[in-house]
């Protein structure tokens, strides 16, 4: 391989640091503006299509399968789920160790066929199962934002 | 079918960065973390390498013969492996250049207040193929009277200054 | 291979700041374009995505992000990038999918959201210079336009003050257009007075930043013969790219353009360009870009084409208007979605539907172009009625 010089030390090649410097600001759009406001109300909502029989969750202006038009269709779809999968947690999205593991859960909203992620709190990992009934525990009204996070976890109802 | 106004005007909602910021609409922030180490590899690894010495190197393709800077281990017009290691001048000539108002960040400098616009080029390096040139600054100079084919010599770091980077090279200054 | 045509389209309005989600923006350009042609998206057999750095948007993986809006749910999709020549290689890209006779209709989407990069998306230029040898010096994309504008000056002698027209021709063209972020009625010395980002270049000889998004439908002959009686055809594409190393070329001309046109020319059966080709878009993010373009084109001498627009021969009413639409100077710059945009102008000019902004003499064939990745890859489309 003529293409490969061979260098006795490694560190004569070395290597070159940086970083990609951005910052964002993401608006919510027509849709999120709904959905997250309506979570400071303590409310989850969806979007309906009649023609597709199909309710989204979170909210969204159109529906993604015959493409109508869903801004005259938001409702509030309630609180309430159930646990569709889960799994628990032991490392950050950084990749470092946590010191209590989590559950995170996908939340199929019921009477729709829509989905949120969210974490499972109020339970152990080990009596966690699919299709447990869930409900939304929010935070206290005056610390909501207008985010998911408005949304402590998902506990189970009793 | 023509595209018209009213067709246009319920597709997108007009806001300013001050609205957005002032909380009309919710939005979210985000800053990645985005860090990375890239290897040099060995073409660039002994250009910067001697460029702490001081020196500007190239390599040449032994097809096409072009001298060619900054250095590659392989010759992208012939697509063969380049030969051998060849040392080139730290003089050139500026095949074009700017006077910059604003940063990288788009952020204007205060050119009022007395600082000095940026001033960037291509140096077409000699001893180097006709036209090869590389990105450098343009110093010790009156931004606007600098000009097309200016013979321009390297202003280097002191050698304890230097880490074995392009900015090992502070700029480029005309030659007398 | 099979003849293509477009037969619908679909555009948002451009602004700097818009609260819709990328996704919703693609949506409402996909809507448009299918609606424009009473198609619905069950018609649809495939979808290809342009879209430039997912470091706009801040959106990693973008193409799989905005599917929904495209119309893409359980569809074949792709995504393409090629930077800022993104949006002309989108036509291109859904062109290969019909004309294989893999599929008979395909939407075509661009979309971009520059405003999700905080506080300028200049930061996102840093990154696609080489990280060791060029971003230690921090250039940024203004410096590396204004380098090629300069060096392009100085070799044909041209003026700053001549190529100030085409920001006031296309500024002006763009008073016309419905989706349009900066149409003005401006003069040259509007241009030379407003303020300096980087000599030569000043901030009204820069297209602005935008959010937007653009849509076309694309079939095959017996498709397009259902659907329309005046199918307009891709009769022309081509790419190219220069090389990688972008300060070892000689910025005056756009060889990768040249490349790029005689293949969609060749495709075309054009010969004479400047006598065949009745309409363009040349990419114009910059002013003098316009004009670098036309030369790359073949639209105009190498050397020549400054004279030619001081003459009005690239205005609406000339011999070949240029930029009817406003281009990126007026309609804005979303960059996928501006390039996409370009190629709607072309489509609605052809078809005889282009409004107020309809040039004169019934043009039947016309020719787009975009530019893009490190300033030398070069898309190009021609298009017939
Ligand atoms: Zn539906
Ligand atoms: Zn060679």
């Amino acid at each position: 391989m003529a293409l490969i010089e061979r260098f006795q030390k490694t560190t004569d090649i070395g290597f070159w640091e940086g970083q990609i410097p951005m910052s964002y600001i993401y608006t919510v759009g027509r849709a999120g503006e709904k959905f997250f406001r309506e979570l400071i109300n303590g409310k989850i909502f969806g979007a309906k299509c009649e023609a597709c029989n199909i309710t989204y969750v979170p909210a969204k202006i159109f529906c993604e399968k015959c493409f109508a038009r869903l801004e005259d269709k938001y409702l509030d779809v309630g609180t309430n789920g159930k646990v569709y999968t889960f799994t628990q947690c032991y490392e950050t999205y950084e990749g470092i160790r946590k010191e209590k593991p989590s559950i995170v859960a996908v939340i199929q909203i019921d009477g729709t066929q829509g989905f949120l992620v969210h974490w499972l709190g109020e339970i152990d990992f080990e009596k966690v199962s699919i299709g447990m009934p869930v409900e939304a525990v929010f935070k206290a009204k005056k610390d909501r934002e207008g985010s998911i996070l408005d949304i402590k976890y998902f506990k189970p109802i009793k | 079918m023509e595209i018209t106004k009213k067709m246009v005007e319920k597709t997108a909602t007009k806001l300013s960065a001050e609205e957005i910021l002032g909380g009309k609409v919710l939005s979210v922030k985000w800053e990645p973390k985005l860090k990375y180490a890239w290897d040099n590899g060995p073409a660039i690894g002994r250009y910067l390498a001697e460029l702490k010495n001081g020196k500007i190197i190239a390599k040449k393709c032994d097809k096409c013969h072009r001298i060619m800077i900054p250095p590659r281990m392989f010759c992208e017009l012939c697509w063969v492996p380049t030969g051998e290691w060849v040392y080139v001048k730290d003089t050139g000539i500026v095949n074009t250049w700017i006077v910059g108002y604003v940063d990288w960040k788009a952020k204007r400098l205060d050119i009022k207040g007395g600082v000095r616009p940026i001033t960037p080029g291509i140096i077409e390096i000699d001893g180097a193929s006709k036209g090869m040139g590389i990105l450098h600054h343009l110093g010790e100079v009156d931004p606007w009277k600098i000009h097309r084919s200016m013979k321009v010599k390297a202003v280097w770091k002191p050698p304890e200054e230097r880490t074995g980077s392009i900015t090992d090279i502070k700029y480029f200054k005309p030659t007398k | 291979m099979r003849r293509v045509a477009i037969v619908g389209a679909g555009l948002t309005k451009f602004y700097r700041n818009t609260q819709e989600t990328p996704k919703e923006l693609a949506y409402e350009a996909t809507k448009m374009a299918l609606d424009s042609c009473e198609m619905k998206l069950s018609d649809i057999d495939c979808v290809v995505h342009g879209t430039a750095p997912d470091a706009f948007d801040g959106v990693h993986m973008k193409g799989e992000y905005l599917s929904d809006g495209s119309g893409a749910y359980r569809k074949p999709y792709m995504r393409h990038f090629v930077g800022g020549g993104t949006g002309v290689l989108s036509p291109i890209h859904g062109w290969f999918h019909v004309a294989s006779g893999m599929f008979d209709t395909c939407l075509v989407v661009a979309e971009e959201k520059m405003s999700s990069a905080y506080p300028h998306p200049a930061g996102a230029f840093l990154t696609i210079f080489d990280h060791t040898t060029e971003q230690p010096l921090y250039p940024t994309l203004i410096y590396i336009f204004a380098i090629e504008m300069n060096r392009f000056m100085t070799t044909h002698g041209y003026r700053k003050e001549d190529i100030a027209l085409v920001a006031v021709k296309n500024k002006k063209n763009a008073m016309d257009h419905p989706s349009a972020q900066l149409p003005a009625e401006i003069t040259v010395q509007d241009v030379l007075n407003s303020e300096i980002m980087a000599w030569p270049v000043n901030r009204l000889d820069i297209s602005p930043t935008s959010d937007g998004a653009a849509c076309v439908v694309l079939a095959a002959e017996h498709v397009a013969r259902r659907i329309t009686e005046k199918p307009i055809w891709i009769d022309g594409c081509g790419w190219s790219l220069d090389t990688a190393y972008w300060t070892t070329r000689d910025l005056y001309y756009p060889d990768y353009l040249e490349v790029a046109a005689r293949q969609a020319y060749k495709m075309a059966g054009i010969k004479e360009p400047s006598k065949e080709i009745h309409i363009a878009e040349p990419y114009d993010p910059f002013t003098y870009k316009e004009l670098h373009h036309i030369e790359g084109l073949m639209l105009a001498p190498r050397g020549k084409s400054v004279q030619m627009l001081v003459d009005g021969h690239f205005n609406r009413n000339g011999n070949l208007p240029t930029s009817p639409s406003g281009g990126l100077l007026g309609v804005g710059n979303p960059i996928a979605a501006a390039g996409l945009m370009k190629v709607i102008e072309l489509y609605l000019q052809l078809k005889g539907t282009a409004g107020k902004r309809q040039v004169p003499g019934n043009p039947t064939c016309g020719v787009a172009n975009a530019w893009g990745d490190l300033m030398q890859v070069g898309t190009v489309v021609v298009l017939r009625s």
